[in-house]
């Protein structure tokens, strides 16, 4: 398939799934898909910045937990969610900004970026679990520490605090969000800039050799990643009126990895399907009590790791196409990325 | 006196106790050809890396037409008109031929300009029939004219080529060298090169390194009869 | 007077537990080049050896300091020769599995002993320091972190096993050449930093709640600790704690433990800036120290 029929049969699908998805499922199972469409928008945000950027950030869940709770800070002293939600996105793009200045401008190498982003997101996860008390409240919004924020107000009909979204349409807010987030991404990778970020991911030097300030394309591309992830954060708000610094646990950073890893990477797709069925996996994982969730997560990860470390979604296109060899690192040609020249 | 394309002065790298280039002065004038030679060790690959912004000299100034770019970044460098081919080939494996050629032709002018100039050298360089080929998947020499079309696709002034023939066959060698020369007719180029027959081939004057400093500078008919030349790649010189 | 005492045994003790907390990461990475994010659940396993085993009657001293190492010794090698080998220079690759690791460790004994906190009683008791009351058993896990730190470096500069470890990271290809198994060196270099994960995770456990994630409070300060000592392990471990530990425990008393530990790693993350090899490894304390173990 061509870079145009893919995308257009991707958005098709994208529209039958929004808009069909209320006809079949009951209102739990809506919900249920509300909370996946946001963490596949966060898993976008990773699955961009790992496979497109080459860029390791082991602590996405940092802009996630921050768009979050920027989010339930502002909505609880705005009311009306509109200016919320385009905080919930702009604050952690400028946090990613500058933890990006500070890595990328200090040459900072692949494994070591791993580690301060973790250690960012551990040192969040400290200091929002350390606000217990009415000391820490910003305006009406008490943080609440390890107890979180409970009943976080509802998105509602732009400009119109009074009109809170129902279940239905906060499903097409997330899955609208999910799909519009999709359509920037391929647009991006296909504009001469994300030919270039694939590039610096190919081979840095030659990027550099080529007059191309590559550590300026790395934060731009991180800086989309923190302001998705954040997107997500507010949606995953949202979706449970409540947020607490789990939002920034090590546990949730270890799942996104495992969405982009056994979905695809070098995908957007991959990313995507890997966070409906990891989540969907825990789901079912949680209504029975043999197994424990972390067990069967960190197994997939090792075994994905060790044994189909390219994910499923490059895995079953080279089996249409019968291309040999995709594996990771050369996945480019399995990525959607492809315009006429 | 006409300010030189690019010149060096004084300049020195050192490694911990090591000196590696020492103190040297070097001009280049527009559209001349020049080869560095030398033994192994002998700092030329450093003093092109010195050129190129990879490394940053502990001593002396580079000059761009008359421009300091000592210590400026690579990417900098480049854009002020200098295409390099380094020495392991440094090439997108994961992109098409195509792709590669026009990553380099895109970071400036439309996008109608980058796909012409693409399509251009690739005609230039014969690999129109492998453009739509992955570049991980070729074979050496055709890497290598690869990343040297990648360079010319940069419209650069100055072409700077760093060992371009090495672990290819005779038929690529020669073929190298016919395209080293074409090269030259619109652009300055210093070529770092060990073989002596490659450099015979594309005949041009030499700058012979030896022990982080220039031996000498001469034609290439004149350096190879040189015994001081000769003493220092035979290994002969008395230390 | 009986106040900076008092702070003084306090950041002591506080270098004490970094050292104990990174120096068999410090092994792990600064011989293999290997980042093992299951390091806090190795402390985790130190620590439930430990209190499993005393609380079945083993003698605690015996728990805390024979039977946690060796079983987190065993552990570490079991680990190795089933993923970590097959990963050896692709870094990220490592670290992932080795996450991976971490979680299926946490969900293990998540499900053999549940969620609850445990714990064994330190010791010993308490003594004064002019008005202000602390533990015996601290000065006591200073002891140990001393103890380990020395036998490291012992290790490494005066046995011929430390000879062949070192040798065989400068060059693997070279020992091979001299008959020596870098496969084995490998093997044995893992499951010493292993052991001395269970060492750690051991003293530790009287001092600390014990439950399936406290591996995760330990790794993020293990880690950068590691980071910013760079590349001589027992040095640089050593002058990293020490550095980090005076900034934690020195923030710790103006505001509280939790943003001591943040001071802790925000110092640590522009000191990975300012010297990206760390303290051993460049700047003007890398000259100095570049030959130090």
């Amino acid at each position: 398939m061509t870079g145009w029929a893919s995308f257009a049969a991707m958005v098709a699908a994208g529209l039958v799934v929004l808009l069909g998805l209320p006809l079949v499922f009951d209102l739990f199972g809506l919900l249920q898909m509300t909370v996946f469409a946001a963490m596949a928008v966060l898993a976008l945000s990773q699955g961009f910045i790992w496979g497109y950027g080459g860029i390791m950030s082991f602590g996405q869940t940092a802009f996630f937990g921050l768009g979050g709770y920027t989010y339930a800070v502002a909505v609880m002293n705005m009311g009306d969610s509109t200016v919320p939600v385009l905080l919930s996105v702009l604050l952690p793009t400028l946090f990613a900004a500058l933890l990006g200045y500070f890595m990328f401008y200090g040459r900072i190498s692949d494994a070591y970026i791993g580690v301060i982003t973790l250690t960012v997101t551990v040192i969040l996860f400290n200091v929002v679990n350390s606000t217990a008390g009415d000391f820490y409240t910003i305006g009406n919004a008490p943080l609440g520490g390890f107890n979180g924020m409970p009943s976080v107000p509802p998105l509602n009909v732009p400009g119109d605090p009074s009109s809170p979204l129902d279940p239905q349409q906060t499903w097409y807010a997330a899955m609208g969000a999910l799909l519009l987030v999709y359509i920037l991404l391929r647009a991006v990778l296909a504009s001469r800039f994300g030919r270039v970020v694939v590039a610096i991911r190919e081979n840095e030097t030659r990027a550099q050799l080529l007059g191309y300030d590559t550590r300026l394309y790395k934060l731009i591309v991180f800086a989309i990643g923190g302001g998705i992830a954040g997107l997500a954060g507010c949606l995953y708000a949202n979706w449970g009126s409540f947020i607490s610094p789990t939002v920034f646990g090590l546990a949730t950073s270890a799942q996104v990895l495992i969405y982009v890893l056994v979905g695809g990477l070098g995908t957007l797709l991959g990313p995507i399907l890997g966070a409906v069925g990891i989540q969907y996996l825990i789901s079912v994982i949680g209504a029975q009590e043999m197994v424990n969730a972390n067990l069967v997560l960190g197994a997939v990860l090792v075994v994905f790791v060790l044994l189909v470390p390219q994910g499923l979604v490059p895995v079953v296109q080279g089996l249409f196409r019968r291309v040999p060899g995709v594996r990771r690192g050369q996945v480019a040609e399995a990525a959607p990325v492809e315009v006429e020249l | 006196m006409t300010v030189p394309l690019l010149e060096a002065q004084g300049a020195t790298m050192r490694f911990g106790g090591v000196t590696a280039v020492n103190g040297v002065n070097f001009a280049l004038r527009e559209m001349e050809l020049r080869c560095l030679i030398g033994p192994n060790g002998a700092g030329k690959s450093t003093f092109f890396k010195m050129l190129t912004g990879q490394l940053k000299p502990s001593a002396g100034r580079i000059l761009l037409r008359g421009r300091d770019i000592t210590g400026a970044e690579p990417h900098q460098i480049a854009r002020l008109g200098v295409g390099i081919k380094t020495q392991v080939p440094n090439v997108f494996d994961g992109l098409s031929v195509r792709e590669n050629v026009f990553v380099a032709a895109a970071r400036r002018g439309s996008a109608r300009q980058a796909r012409r100039i693409t399509g251009e050298t690739l005609e230039r360089l014969r690999l129109t029939a492998i453009a739509a080929r992955i570049v991980g998947q070729l074979a050496h020499g055709q890497r290598q004219w690869v990343e040297i079309a990648a360079v010319l696709a940069q419209e650069p002034d100055l072409v700077l080529l760093d060992e371009p023939a090495a672990g290819m066959t005779h038929e690529e060698v020669l073929r190298t060298a016919a395209l080293i020369r074409e090269i030259n007719q619109t652009h300055a180029l210093i070529v770092v090169e060990h073989d002596m027959q490659f450099i015979r081939m594309i005949a041009s004057t030499v700058t012979v390194f030896n022990g982080g400093a220039i031996l000498v500078e001469d034609d290439v008919e004149r350096v190879m009869a040189d015994p001081a030349v000769r003493d220092v790649y035979l290994g002969k010189q008395a230390a | 007077m009986a106040l900076t005492g008092l702070i003084l045994f306090n950041i002591a003790n506080s270098i004490a537990v970094l050292v104990l907390l990174s120096l068999g990461l410090g092994v792990i990475y600064g011989m293999m080049r290997v980042i093992n994010l299951a390091h806090g659940e190795f402390l985790m396993l130190g620590a439930y050896t430990t209190v499993v085993s005393a609380n079945a009657g083993l003698n605690l001293w015996v728990a805390m300091l024979v039977a946690a190492p060796l079983a987190v010794g065993l552990f570490g090698l079991a680990v190795e020769r089933l993923f970590i080998r097959f990963l050896y220079g692709r870094i990220i690759d490592t670290m992932l599995a080795t996450w991976g690791l971490s979680l299926a460790v946490v969900g293990l004994i998540t499900t053999i002993f549940g969620t609850t906190v445990r714990g064994v009683s330190a010791p010993f008791g308490g003594f004064a320091i002019g008005g202000y009351q602390t533990s015996v058993y601290s000065w006591f896990v200073i002891a140990v972190a001393a103890a380990m730190a020395a036998g490291v470096w012992l290790v490494l500069r005066f046995t011929k096993f430390g000879l062949i470890v070192r040798a065989t990271m400068q060059n693997p290809d070279m020992a091979a050449a001299l008959g020596v198994s870098p496969q084995w060196i490998y093997m044995m270099t893992f499951a010493l930093g292993s052991a001395l994960a269970g060492l750690a995770g051991g003293v530790l456990a009287p001092v600390s709640g014990v439950s399936p994630v406290m591996g995760g409070a330990f790794i993020a300060r293990a880690f950068i600790t590691v980071l910013g000592g760079g590349p001589a392990i027992v040095t640089g471990t050593g002058l990293a704690s020490g550095l980090f530990g005076s900034i934690s425990e020195v923030a710790t008393f103006f505001t509280t433990p939790v943003f001591g530990q943040v001071a802790l790693l925000l110092a640590a993350l522009v000191m990975i800036r300012i010297l990206p090899q760390g303290i051993t490894g460049s700047g003007l304390t890398g000259r100095l120290l570049r030959r130090s173990l």
